[in-house]
């Protein structure tokens, strides 16, 4: 850290530097793009998180959330601009190449061009949406943007915004020349698993383009947040990614937890890290199901369903509902255990391996499912760092980016489990890494389930919650890949500005890249293998 | 006239009073001997086969892939020919929230149904637009969309509860009338001249 | 062996007491008609119920059990239901092939019932090219496929029509090369001919290694050519919504769908006539006695029993396997199965030659 610290005062005097929730670097517009670039390159700061936009009423601007996949630092710069009217930042599109996507997210929640991406087109919203959702001054009247059930209007062309010669230009681009032949695949189609749209240009059978369309499930939920109190905004993280639900809630109540100095009993982080668990393992096997019928062989989601019936069934013991928990709240968890908890997760632990050799034997092993996977959708280790594609699908890649190894929060640093690393990158790795990671799941919740601490599962926690002033930071491992929350607070009982950045958006920004020249059947199959839920990137 | 349901007494519904007033409705709107005859053969065949469409937002989806899968078994019923095209289903449940920007495509989904075609609201978001219904991007439920059939409440529904909720949309078809339209179709009908589609070229 | 010819040929007779000739044979025809249609339908009917039920045992689930005992009426009710469901009417689609090509599937699909062995004496027609009609016949719905896909005006069915047509031409070659290496065994390609030769033994044993080959190089491609799972590229789901037919709606589906089945019966029946005997039931030379109560059992059981039999293995392929991508279908068919189907045919005919065969 004190390494980074002095280069970055060294080599840009101008910039601030302090040691907050975070390591963070304040600097100007101009300078920003060669300070990026010595982060990338110098202190390996390789891959970002996300970026936020944020609207501070007198500015607007972005904080960039970048880590190294080295020395596992995280670093937060913060970029602004005064001009409302017509903001510009200069984009990192060309250093990140997950930063095309959410300069895209900021654009349209924000308004600010970014100088030099090559894609500013809205990511969420439609092109003729009025105004800017998340600035504070956003005129929420329906009147402005009236449900429509005309269709919406849509272009080929994109814009970038370039410079030359000290002046910025604004020039059109082609998505999809006239010639091509292009594919409308979504929103409404069996494979995008929910509402993805896939525009893709096809030659014959073989992909040569792919433009992903997103927002046809986007609800708002950051904005959302900001009217609601922080107990209130927990609920939403059970209906972004519903599979993640109790890994979201964990990450979140974490953060508020953190910022407002509140301390939980050992029993209530052991119910958390089991429940994290037993909801991974639930959604690994509908993945292994669903994706197995993406493919074709129906059955094996049916098998694989079982397992997840089971573990929704101590979930609703103790939660009392099948998805949807809104269990851990902050200051611990909602109710305490059922009494059968132990019993169950004992009987899972003991059809588990049993299970798992059965979808190995069915599928893992056919010549088919085989020569369908191996060697699809390839994707390094450096395109996976520059795409930010954690979780499972990073670390098939052969990238160690799992956050409860990384960053270990709750009671991770205590727990004996291995981190599965592949190193093929294809869509068999990631299938077999998700498959390893049942087992790894298992591990823990054998070491856990018999020794619960006893003690309170909730802390008195204030009525009314107030979190100080200031800017926090979590970041954790949903079944997915790294969640990450930023909070900024003006010190009332609301989050100023609540970020989720899920590991979805990433997912789907790299199918274009690891899709180009395979067949339309390897687009499901990869698709399938980065298992993106779409709310969870929509929001 | 009773609309009965296998193995599931009158008794048990809960909400018998909408069924009754449907069952009047058709009396008083009379019918020969052999029309009605016949219709009870197309509405037996209609309520006994009901093929959804797959069509899943979010969270809502989830659980319909569980009523699909072994333990809640939705083949016994004989809804599980769930179709992927619109042409060839029955019936639509909307399992999730319906955004701004799926509302064309959502509506021009319905569109694509080919008659006979229901809909059910299945979850609150799409019912009212749930926990989501002060966003700025969300439909606030999917009556002004399209007209909606049965209503199933929850966030999201148990699999029972969809069950219930599409076994009541089997009970609706049985007191439709082919022939004159009763009940149902006229009603689709004024919904869809209020609520028209210009400048749709497919 | 009760022998069905007795029953038509008093039939025929009876007709011709006081029919003149060319009546006769009018009146038969319609009968034959009927009977082929109804037993059509029927089958279709059967088979979708009974995939339904399979897949759900597959499953761990119970299938259809509310509509009727058993949910046996539950297909029917589907088909009440397809038949009012509305047609719907499309713009910028070639409407004549549009119409037409539903009814190319279903009539290919019929006409190779024509010369299905039913039972003992109960078969449409039995001439001396009985096979190669059979083959020539199946082939014409391909062209139903490919007009359905082209004149939709889609992207989605036209892929799959291509798809569907480069698949079911190349496959095509291994139905034809394994049909001819039984062929060769038989010495005719009369259909009542190649059930006289098992007479004595099927010839899944009779020709022992090279009728193994055949079979499994049969079942193969003759999936390949029902369009089913795992080479239901033309209607994959997952990829291309319902590929073909992904505009079909009402009657015009249904009729998709029956062809699907029918289809699929037309091949485990064929199967059946080549490598298990038809109609002819089990014997073991020999042993006459068990001959003689293997007898007792109607032919038309043995036929339809075997027939249910190899759908239920093709069956199973559909609900195990992952579907095969375009590109290894092909290579599936052109690397391996047409050399070892041409090998087969060279080993059949030397076993042949050297009397090698049971």
């Amino acid at each position: 850290m004190a390494n980074i610290q002095e280069k970055i005062a060294k080599l840009y005097p101008e910039a601030t530097v302090e040691q907050a929730d975070t390591l963070t670097i304040t600097v100007d517009d101009a300078k920003w793009h060669a300070l990026a670039t010595t982060l990338r390159d110098d202190c390996a700061m390789d891959y970002l998180i996300t970026i936020v936009g944020m609207d501070w009423k007198e500015s607007l601007g972005c904080i960039y959330y970048l880590m190294s996949s080295k020395t596992n630092e995280i670093v937060s710069v913060r970029v602004s601009t005064t001009d409302r009217e017509r903001p510009m930042l200069h984009s990192v599109a060309d250093l990140w190449r997950v930063a095309c996507l959410y300069e895209r997210e900021v654009y349209d929640f924000y308004g600010i061009i970014f100088i030099g991406n090559p894609d500013m087109r809205r990511l969420f919203l439609n092109i003729d949406w009025k105004g800017f959702p998340l600035r504070k001054d956003y005129d929420e009247d329906p009147a402005l943007n009236p449900v429509s059930i005309e269709n919406e209007r849509q272009t080929d062309l994109t814009d970038t915004w370039v410079e030359e010669n000290g002046k910025v230009v604004k020039k059109e681009v082609e998505v999809f020349s006239p010639e091509d032949f292009v594919v409308n695949i979504g929103p409404q189609h069996p494979a995008t698993h929910g509402v993805l749209r896939f525009r893709t240009a096809v030659d014959g059978e073989e992909i040569k383009k792919i433009d992903v369309y997103m927002g046809y499930i986007h609800r708002g939920v950051e904005k959302l947040c900001e009217s609601l109190t922080y107990p209130q905004t927990l609920h939403y993280m059970d209906r972004l990614d519903y599979f993640s639900a109790h890994n979201y809630h964990h990450g979140l109540c974490l953060l508020f937890e953190r910022a407002a100095g509140i301390e939980i009993s050992r029993r209530a982080q052991v119910i958390r890290v089991m429940m994290d668990e037993l909801s991974r393992i639930a959604s690994h096997c509908l993945f292994i199901g669903t994706y197995c019928m993406d493919l074709g062989a129906t059955t094996m989601l049916f098998y694989t369903l079982r397992v997840r019936e089971q573990i929704l069934d101590i979930m609703e013991k103790t939660c009392g509902a099948r998805m949807t928990f809104n269990y851990d709240c902050i200051g611990g968890v909602m109710q305490d255990l059922d009494p059968d908890f132990v019993k169950d997760v004992h009987a899972l632990l003991d059809v588990l391996p049993a299970n798992i050799k059965e979808y190995n034997k069915i599928f893992t092993g056919n010549v088919i499912a085989r020569h369908r996977m191996e060697g699809v959708g390839v994707l390094s280790k450096e395109d996976a760092i520059s795409f930010a594609v954690t979780g499972p699908s990073g670390r098939a890649s052969g990238w160690a980016c799992d956050m409860r190894k990384l960053k270990p929060y709750s009671i991770y640093s205590e727990l004996d489990f291995n981190e599965i690393i592949a190193t093929e990158g294809d869509s068999m790795a990631r299938f077999k890494v998700r498959m390893l990671e049942i087992e790894e799941s298992a591990k823990i919740l054998a070491q856990l389930v018999d020794n619960i601490p006893e003690g309170e599962y909730c802390v008195k926690v204030p009525k009314v919650l107030k979190i100080p002033a200031g800017s926090y930071f979590e970041i954790v491992e949903g079944c997915r890949g790294a969640f990450a929350l930023y909070l900024e607070s003006d010190g009332s009982t609301k989050p100023y500005r609540l970020k989720i950045a899920p590991p979805c958006l990433p997912l789907a920004g790299v199918v274009d890249h690891i899709t180009r020249g395979t067949k339309i059947a390897d687009l499901i199959t990869i698709g399938g293998s980065l298992d993106y839920i779409v709310p969870d990137m929509d929001r | 006239m009773e609309v009965t349901t296998k193995s599931m007494p009158y008794e048990a519904w809960k909400d018998n009073e909408y069924i009754e007033k449907l069952v009047n409705e058709l009396k008083e709107s009379g019918t020969n001997v052999i029309v009605g005859q016949l219709d009870k053969l197309i509405n037996w065949g209609r309520s006994n086969s009901l093929w959804p469409l797959t069509f899943a937002t979010s969270c809502c989806g989830i659980e319909f892939v569980s009523l699909g899968a072994a333990r809640f078994d939705m083949a016994r019923f004989g809804w599980e020919v769930a179709r992927a095209s619109p042409r060839q289903a029955d019936f639509m449940m909307v399992a999730g929230t319906i955004v701004n920007r799926m509302v064309p495509v959502f509506r021009r989904l319905y569109d694509q149904l080919a008659e006979p075609k229901y809909v059910i609201a299945c979850g609150s978001c799409a019912i009212s637009g749930g926990p989501f219904r002060k966003s700025y991007h969300v439909a606030k439920g999917i009556e002004d969309i399209v007209p909606v059939d049965v209503f199933v409440p929850g966030c999201p529904p148990r699999p029972e509860a969809m069950i219930y909720g599409i076994m009541q949309l089997s009970r609706k078809i049985k007191v439709e009338k082919f022939f004159g339209g009763v009940n149902r179709q006229e009603k689709q009908k004024e919904f869809l001249e209020s609520h028209p589609v210009s400048g749709v070229n497919d | 062996m009760q022998d069905l010819s007795a029953i038509t040929n008093w039939i025929h007779s009876f007709l011709s007491s006081f029919m003149p000739g060319w009546l006769t044979t009018t009146v038969e025809c319609v009968l034959i008609g009927v009977g082929l249609l109804l037993a059509y339908s029927l089958l279709a009917l059967f088979y979708i119920y009974y995939e339904r039920k399979f897949c759900a045992a597959i499953q761990c689930r119970l299938g259809p059990n509310r509509v009727g005992p058993m949910g046996l009426l539950q297909s029917v009710a589907d088909m009440f239901k397809i038949l009012i469901k509305e047609l719907i009417e499309l713009k910028h689609i070639d409407r004549f092939l549009f119409a037409l090509a539903p009814y190319l599937v279903i009539i290919a699909s019929m006409l190779a019932f024509a010369v299905l062995p039913w039972g003992n004496g109960l078969q449409v027609i039995d001439f001396n090219i009985g096979i190669f009609f059979l083959i020539a016949v199946s082939s014409i719905g391909v062209l139903g496929i490919l007009l359905a896909g082209w004149s939709s005006n889609n992207k989605f069915t036209l892929i799959g029509a291509l798809r569907s047509g480069a698949q079911m031409v190349s496959y095509e070659l291994s139905i034809g090369l394994s049909v001819l290496t039984m062929v060769c065994l038989a010495g005719t390609t009369s259909v009542g001919g190649i059930i006289e030769a098992q007479s004595d033994m099927w010839f899944i044993f009779k020709g022992h290694i090279p009728a193994l080959i055949a079979f499994v190089i049969y079942m193969i491609a003759g999936t390949a050519e029902t369009n089913r799972g795992p080479f239901d590229l033309p209607e994959a789901e997952s990829e291309l919504t319902a590929g073909y037919h992904t505009e079909y709606s009402g009657i015009h589906f249904g009729f998709f769908y029956l062809a699907e089945y029918l289809n699929l019966f037309v091949i485990s029946g064929v199967a059946a006539l080549l490598f298990f005997g038809g109609w002819m039931p089990f014997h073991v030379p020999g042993w006459e006695s068990f001959n003689h109560i293997m007898d007792y059992i109607p032919s038309v059981i043995w036929f339809l029993g075997k027939a249910f039999v190899l759908s239920a293995i093709i069956m199973w392929f559909k609900w195990t396997y992952p579907r095969l991508r375009i590109d290894m279908l092909l290579s599936l068919e052109w690397k391996y199965l047409l050399p070892i189907g041409l090998f087969n045919l060279a080993l059949m005919a030397c076993i042949i030659v050297f009397n090698l065969h049971f």
